[in-house]
C-alpha cells in the first residue's frame, strides 16, 4: 500500500532544482509529482516517480544525497470538507503528520494526497477503517498514461 | 612625594622606555643573566621542563652563553595542553595573583597563570609599548580590547594606567558605547582589534560622527595579523596614526613587541622576551634577517616560564639600527602562520577544531570548508558542511536539527559563532593531499 518516495538535498540557490529533473528525463523516467520544501539557505526536492529504483541510481551515480521514504497515497473526495474528513480520521487516532502534498493528478470527483507519516503502517489501517482509499502504487500509476 | 610618571627631561620619553635604549652590549648581559635564572627557575619547578633537560643529558648550567639557548627543547602549545591546567606553574598558587585563558587547539582552553612580579612586568611592557606608540600622560585612552579570560583588555588596562594616561575600560563590542565614548571623552587613543576599527569606521560614517575631526591621534591595533592594505585603509579614514602591537597569551599577552613611530618592523621588549628565528621544518636557528617561525623565551616570568616556545607566526629579526633610536632588536609584521590557525575577531580558530565538532556530531568527518570574510570590517566565518546520506532527512525540521547541532557543537569548542551551510555533496572542491580547507576572502 506504501509508495516509495525519493527525497534530495538541494542548495536553495538559483538552478538547482533543473539539475535533478533534468537527470530524470534524460533517463527516461516520468515524473508523477513533486513537492518541494525550503527553508532559506536549503531545499529538499520529494519525487513520486514509479522506477523509483531506477532513479534514485540515476541520481546517486550524478551525486546526489537521495534518501528513500514510504508515503501513502490517499484518494479524497474533491470537494469542501474532503481533507478535513481524513485528517479528523487521522488526529482521533493520534497519528502525526509529516507533511504532506498534493498529487498533480486527479481522478473525476477524486484527488489524491500524499501523506508523510512517522509509522505509515498503523495510518494505513486507520484510513481504510474510516472507509478512505489508500491508493497503491500500481493503481496509482495504472492512471497515467 | 609623588612618583614621577613622565619625564620631559628626558626628551619627552617615560622612564619605563629606558630599557629600549640599553646599549646593545648591556642588554645581552641582561638577557643572559636572566635566561640563566629562568631557566633554573624552570628546571627546579616544573617537571616537564626538568625531564625534558635530563633526557638531554643537561642541567641550568649548560647556559654559558646566550647562543647556548639553542641547546634547550621546544615548549609548543600541546604542552600547555597536556599539562592542563596548572601543569606549567613554577610558582605556588600562593604566589598566583592572577589567571587568563586562551583557546586551545582541542577545545580545551590553555591556562596561563601571573605573580605579582610578572603582571608588573606586563605592566611595564605595555607601558613601553604604548610610549612607543607616543602616548604619555595626560593622554585618554579608550580600551576596547576584551576584559575576561582574554589578555588583550586587562593587559592594555595596566599598561595604559602605568604609563599615567586616562584609560576607558569599555572592552569589545556595543558599537554605538564605544562611539559615544570616542565622540564625548575626548579620547586620544583607542586600542581594539584592527577589524574592529574597520567596523567603527563604517558605523561611525552611518552615525555621521566625523573621525577626523576628533582628538584622535594614536590606534593601537593587535591580537590579528592586519595588511599594509588595511593600515592605509585607516589611516586614510581617520586623522590617527596607526600601530601594530604583537603578543600572546602564553608569553605574557599583549606587549611582547610594539612598532615605533617609524612603523617600520615591531621592537621586542627583548630584556623581557627573548627571540629567535627557527627553520620550522627542521628546528634549526636561524641568523637574524632570516624568514621563520618566531620562537620567545620569557626571561622574567616566574609564575610560567616558557623556555623556547614556538609561536608558530612566521617573521624575521631585524637588527639594523631603527631610526627611533631603540636598540631593541625588531620583528617584521606577522603575515602568516607556519601552523593554519586563522584569527577571527581576535579570537584564535584551527581547522582542526572545527573537525573535532564535525565529527563529534556527524561520527565521520564530512567534507568542508571554512570562508573567511570581513562585512563592514567585521570578521565573518562560514563553514560549508556537504550533506552525507547517514545525516540527510526528508524532513526539513530534521536537517534544520542537523544544521544546529553543527553550529553549536563550533561555537562550544571555537568560541566563535558561525555561519554554518549545509551544501550540496561533491560541491566543494577535492584538492591532491591537502584540501584547501580556508577560503580567506578578507579584504581591507
Amino acid at each position: 500500500m506504501k509508495l516509495q518516495q525519493l527525497s534530495l538535498f538541494l542548495e536553495n540557490r538559483p538552478g538547482r532544482l533543473g539539475a535533478p529533473l533534468e537527470a530524470i528525463a534524460a533517463a527516461g523516467i516520468n515524473l508523477m509529482t513533486l513537492s518541494l520544501a525550503d527553508t532559506a539557505q536549503f531545499g529538499i526536492l520529494r519525487l513520486i516517480v514509479r522506477e523509483w529504483e531506477q532513479a534514485r541510481q540515476v541520481l546517486e551515480d550524478a551525486g546526489w544525497v537521495v534518501n528513500l521514504t514510504e508515503v501513502v497515497a490517499v484518494d479524497l473526495l474533491d470537494r469542501p470538507g474532503g481533507l478535513a474528513q481524513a485528517l479528523k480520521v487521522l488526529e482521533s487516532a493520534g497519528l502525526n503528520i509529516e507533511y504532506l502534498y498534493a498529487f498533480s493528478l486527479r481522478r473525476g470527483d477524486k484527488a489524491i494526497l500524499i501523506f508523510r507519516f512517522d509509522d505509515p503502517d498503523q495510518a494505513i489501517t486507520v484510513l481504510k477503517a474510516a472507509g478512505l482509499h489508500v491508493v497503491d502504487a500500481e493503481e496509482l500509476f495504472s492512471h497515467v498514461a | 612625594m609623588q612618583t614621577e610618571l613622565w619625564n620631559d627631561a628626558a626628551g619627552g620619553f617615560h622612564p619605563a622606555s629606558a630599557p629600549d635604549f640599553l646599549p646593545a652590549e648591556r642588554l645581552k648581559e641582561v638577557q643572559l643573566r636572566r635566561l640563566r635564572a629562568v631557566v633554573s627557575r624552570a628546571y627546579e619547578y616544573v617537571p616537564l621542563f626538568r625531564q625534558r633537560l635530563e633526557a638531554r643529558g643537561l642541567t641550568p648550567d649548560a647556559i654559558g652563553e646566550l647562543a647556548d639557548i639553542a641547546k634547550l627543547p621546544f615548549t609548543i602549545k600541546t604542552d600547555l595542553r597536556d599539562t592542563y591546567p596548572f601543569g606549567l606553574f613554577a610558582s605556588p598558587m600562593g604566589d598566583i595573583v592572577r589567571l587568563h585563558a586562551s583557546s586551545g587547539t582541542t577545545g580545551k582552553p590553555i591556562v596561563v597563570g601571573y605573580t605579582r612580579e610578572d603582571v608588573d612586568v606586563w605592566a611595564e611592557v605595555m607601558a613601553r609599548t604604548f610610549a612607543a606608540c607616543g602616548l604619555h600622560r595626560g593622554d585618554i585612552v579608550q580600551n576596547a580590547f576584551g576584559y575576561g579570560l582574554f589578555t588583550g583588555g586587562l593587559g592594555a588596562h595596566y599598561g595604559a594606567e602605568a604609563l599615567g594616561a586616562t584609560v576607558i575600560p569599555v572592552s569589545g563590542g556595543n558599537t554605538e558605547r564605544q562611539l559615544m565614548v570616542l565622540r564625548d571623552f575626548g579620547v586620544s587613543a583607542l586600542c581594539c582589534t584592527p577589524s574592529y576599527f574597520v567596523h567603527l569606521i563604517e558605523r561611525a560614517k552611518e552615525a555621521g560622527v566625523d573621525l577626523k575631526g576628533l582628538p584622535l591621534r594614536v590606534g593601537v591595533f593587535g591580537a590579528e595579523p592586519w595588511s599594509d592594505a588595511m593600515r592605509v585603509h585607516i589611516e586614510a579614514n581617520t586623522a590617527l596614526k596607526a600601530y601594530d602591537i604583537y603578543g600572546l597569551s602564553e608569553i605574557t599577552g599583549p606587549g611582547v613587541a610594539s612598532e615605533c613611530a617609524q612603523q617600520d618592523g615591531l621592537h621586542v621588549f627583548e630584556d623581557h622576551f627573548y627571540p629567535e628565528i627557527i627553520d620550522p621544518e627542521t628546528g634549526a636557528s636561524l641568523p637574524d634577517g632570516a624568514e621563520g617561525e618566531l620562537v620567545l623565551t620569557t626571561l622574567s616570568k616566574k609564575a610560567m616560564p616558557m623556555i623556547r616556545y614556538r609561536t608558530r607566526d612566521i617573521t624575521r629579526i631585524i637588527a639594523a639600527p631603527c631610526a627611533c633610536g631603540r636598540t631593541l632588536r625588531r620583528i617584521e609584521r606577522i603575515g602568516r602562520r607556519s601552523d593554519d590557525m586563522i584569527i577571527i575577531r581576535g579570537v584564535n580558530v584551527f581547522p582542526s577544531q572545527v573537525e573535532a565538532a564535525l565529527l563529534q556530531v556527524e561520527g565521520a568527518l564530512p567534507h568542508y570548508r571554512i570562508i573567511l570574510t570581513r562585512k563592514s570590517g567585521l570578521d565573518q566565518m562560514a563553514v560549508e558542511v556537504e550533506v552525507t546520506p547517514e545525516v540527510f532527512s526528508d524532513k526539513v525540521g530534521a536537517l534544520e536539527a542537523v544544521r544546529a547541532r553543527l553550529a553549536q557543537a563550533i561555537e562550544q569548542i571555537c568560541g566563535i559563532r558561525v555561519d554554518l551551510r549545509l551544501v550540496e555533496p561533491r560541491t566543494i572542491e577535492r584538492s591532491e593531499g591537502k584540501a584547501k580547507r580556508v577560503i580567506d576572502q578578507r579584504a581591507i
